[in-house]
């Protein structure tokens, strides 16, 4: 499977399991999705259970919460991550608070799908990187898959949550790996080990990252589309290195980080959203904190610059192979 | 750029809306069109929204000025449904008397009053059935006393004490209640809005038969939110109803900030596709009888109703406001549509079911219970006595399961209350 099958496998496992799991967004309906990810799921379980919204993604997140409080499982869709500033209130004001502020009586167990990130040419509006808004947030929980495999377990994980989970579909890889190199041929899911997604139930773990190269030199920190780029130039660059991918950024596996770092005595964090006040910025300050004296060389950031997501410049805005490459020459050489 | 270049053209002017009093003004509100009693249409449950213009721009109202339940919209309830309409309203009434005081005495930092709309809240929860989902604004506690909530878990809340279920975390007034029916107030306005149509929509899907009704104020009609719920309510029939409260005022701005002065509330709903009725909401029974219309054209799936209404916010917007900044210090006397418990308590007499005597002693009575309830909720501490949930409850509830980082946040706290030696740290119920 690529990763709009495996996403959509997951919602029809879902769907199929528990009955009250719904499907709700802009197109997500008879349509499919803009991306597919819906394809064939309201055939199949009826209009009442997957439906088509109004453009309003402050009302769609707000009747989500609503829905969630009836007691249902929703799983809304945001088209584009730029597009989810309308719901931002009842995101952060409502949705998250909603389990504290009632002291458990009511709760949001909504999980809000949404395909983020840049590569793909989207300009402003089409790939913004928005999860370190939400990182921020109390009460949210924030996930982000790099492969076929654990984009089906984590959103499965997810739509069990019983707390409201932002789900970042990294979409410049929906179809295949990406190594950076934007010129070079486009790959496809074929033939890659992660995908082969079981057609039946599984869960990933929230709370969980995965190394996915192990290596004793440094530690990178990465998830979505940057951890294929950067295993890429890792290899082409020889350098011994261990690739975390994250999975969840709330709640984050410190324990698995802590282990590389202290391990590697180095850390590089690469992610594609802008660099002031990013999670980069609170990976860095816990890598800090714990693993100081293990430290040989100072935290490195790569990551997108701090302008708006540009649409002809996007190759000299992307932390492709040749920003990462320099930066890991250059923490290799502290 | 100045008007050079188009000296030929008229100037454009800005209109700011402005009250027509403003303090030390005489208030006159001789201009506000109050349609005599009785005088609006009853329409058929499944009418289609276009049809409710001149109930959008007109007003419902039952109760006469002769105190008498007149027109197609009397509700005909039993003299004793209207005596315990009677009784929630002066309860309400006595309750926020009692909550405002004890926020000037200090006992707890906020209080806000629904004075002069007790019907808005009571009359619509008692047309209700007792397990319709109600999503109110801050002003609605109405609804927990017309559902019989107890009064001491309301103070407990207010007092942030031992006894308030929310341990502490709300701001007083944001009440809980799932057994109520009662959706977690926010502080953010117009949330529940959406909220409440996905929670109908949710009871549509599933073949229940519980509705939901949701209350705003006029000045939060502005918030998108609004606009988003109305979309869904109408796009996909949910049996909800959208009280708007328009009490013509939001905190200082009059209702002309939120577009009184080209429409009205109710007539919002039509453009959305939405039946739309605006109603006396100082007529309890006007406002019993509109919801329970509405109620009914909900539960037979032929959607939702937009219920506008028209009262006036007889005191400040909360203990933290002082209204006579702001508007003519008569305007509440002035309101043409006098006080709803009056109203009530004279419907009552007119029809030979009450009289002066028997309301002055529940009166008293009634002070008397919601004094009880006081000393009740008392006992288990005030605000300003300190710590009275346990300190490490503040780490729970933000998720499911508690993660690493807020554990080691909570042993953080409990260490620093270790080496402040605080004198109310951890110790059960304060002082």
């Amino acid at each position: 499977m690529n990763m709009i099958q495996a996403i959509n496998s997951a919602m029809d496992v879902m769907m199929a399991r528990d009955a009250d799991v719904v499907v709700m967004g802009e197109d997500v309906g008879y349509f499919g999705g803009v991306f597919r990810a819906t394809a064939g799921l309201q055939k199949k379980f009826g209009k009442t259970r997957v439906f088509d919204t109004p453009i309003t993604e402050c009302g769609i997140i707000g009747v989500a919460v609503g829905m969630g409080a009836y007691g249902l499982r929703p799983v809304p869709e945001i088209q584009f991550a730029d597009y989810i500033y309308p719901a931002l209130d009842q995101l952060v004001s409502e949705a998250a608070r909603l389990r504290y502020r009632s002291a458990g009586e009511f709760t949001a167990p909504i999980t809000v799908r949404s395909p983020f990130g840049g590569g793909i040419f989207g300009g402003q509006t089409h790939s913004q990187s928005p999860e370190g808004i939400f990182t921020h947030v109390s009460g949210i929980k924030t996930v982000i898959p790099a492969t076929p495999y654990d984009a089906k377990g984590l959103l499965i994980a997810a739509i069990e949550d019983n707390d409201p989970v932002l789900f970042f579909e990294p979409k410049r890889i929906y179809n295949g790996p990406f190594d950076g190199q934007w010129d070079g041929p486009a790959k496809s899911w074929a033939g890659h080990k992660a995908a082969q997604v079981p057609e039946g139930y599984y869960r990933i773990p929230l709370g969980k990252a995965s190394i996915v190269r192990e290596g004793g030199d440094v530690t990178i920190l990465a998830y979505g589309t940057m951890v294929h780029v950067a295993l890429a130039v890792v290899e082409a660059a020889g350098v011994d290195a261990e690739v975390i991918d994250l999975r969840t950024l709330v709640p984050l596996d410190i324990e698995t980080i802590e282990a590389s770092v202290k391990k590697t005595g180095r850390c590089m964090i690469v992610h594609e959203a802008t660099r002031t006040a990013g999670f980069g910025a609170e990976l860095s300050a816990l890598v800090q904190e714990r693993c100081f004296h293990h430290l040989e060389a100072p935290i490195e950031r790569v990551t997108g610059f701090d302008t708006p997501y540009p649409h002809s410049l996007e190759w000299a805005y992307f932390p492709g192979p040749v920003r990462i490459g320099m930066a890991l020459k250059k923490i290799m050489k502290d | 750029m100045t008007g050079d270049t188009h000296a030929n053209r008229p100037k454009l002017t800005l209109h700011v809306p402005e009250p027509k009093f403003r303090p030390g003004d005489k208030a006159d509100f001789s201009d506000v069109e109050v349609p005599p009693a009785g005088a609006a249409r009853r329409p058929e449950h499944g009418d289609a929204a276009a049809s409710f213009h001149e109930l959008a721009y007109g007003m419902v109202r039952v109760l006469d000025d002769a105190g008498r339940a007149v027109g197609p919209w009397a509700p005909r309830l039993s003299p004793d449904r209207l005596r315990q309409m009677l009784r929630y309203m002066v309860t309400l009434r006595a309750f926020d008397e009692r909550m405002f005081r004890a926020q000037r005495q200090g006992k707890t930092s906020f209080y806000m009053k629904a004075t002069g709309e007790e019907a808005v809240a009571v009359a619509a929860t008692m047309a209700l059935q007792r397990d319709d989902m109600t999503f109110p604004s801050y002003r609605q506690q109405g609804i927990l006393i017309a559902r019989d909530w107890s009064l001491v878990d309301m103070m407990n809340q207010i007092y942030s004490n031992r006894g308030d279920r929310l341990q502490g975390k709300q701001l007083p007034i944001m009440y809980s209640t799932k057994e109520g029916a009662f959706f977690s107030i926010s502080g953010n306005l117009a949330t529940q809005y959406p909220q409440a149509v996905g929670w109908a929509m949710a009871s549509a899907a599933k073949g229940d038969s519980r509705i939901a009704a949701v209350w705003c104020g006029e000045g939060s009609t502005a918030e998108g939110d609004f606009h988003s719920a109305c979309t869904f309510a109408s796009v996909y029939r949910a049996p909800v109803i959208l009280n708007v409260v328009n009490n013509q005022w939001a905190i200082s701005s009059f209702s002309g900030f939120a577009g009184a002065e080209a429409t009205t509330f109710a007539a919002r709903a039509v453009g959305y596709g939405i039946a739309g009725l605006r109603i006396d909401g100082n007529d309890a029974l006007a406002v019993y009888a509109a919801t329970e219309w509405a109620a009914e054209r909900a539960r037979t799936n032929q959607g939702p109703t937009l219920i506008e209404h028209f009262t006036y916010r007889a005191e400040g917007h909360s203990t933290s406001d002082d209204p006579s900044q702001y508007r003519s210090a008569d305007e509440a006397s002035e309101w043409p549509l006098g006080d709803p418990v009056r109203r009530l308590r004279d419907h009552l007499i007119a029809i030979g079911e009450w009289d002066d005597e028997r309301h002055k002693a529940q009166d008293l009575e009634i002070a008397e219970m919601v004094k009880k309830a006081q000393k009740e909720a008392e006992a288990n501490g005030i605000l300003g006595h300190g710590l009275h949930q346990p300190l490490d409850t503040l780490f729970e509830g933000v998720f499911e399961e508690m993660p690493w980082h807020l554990r080691e946040q909570q042993a953080q706290m409990l260490a620093e209350e270790a080496e402040s030696g605080r004198p109310w740290a951890r110790k059960e119920g304060g002082r």
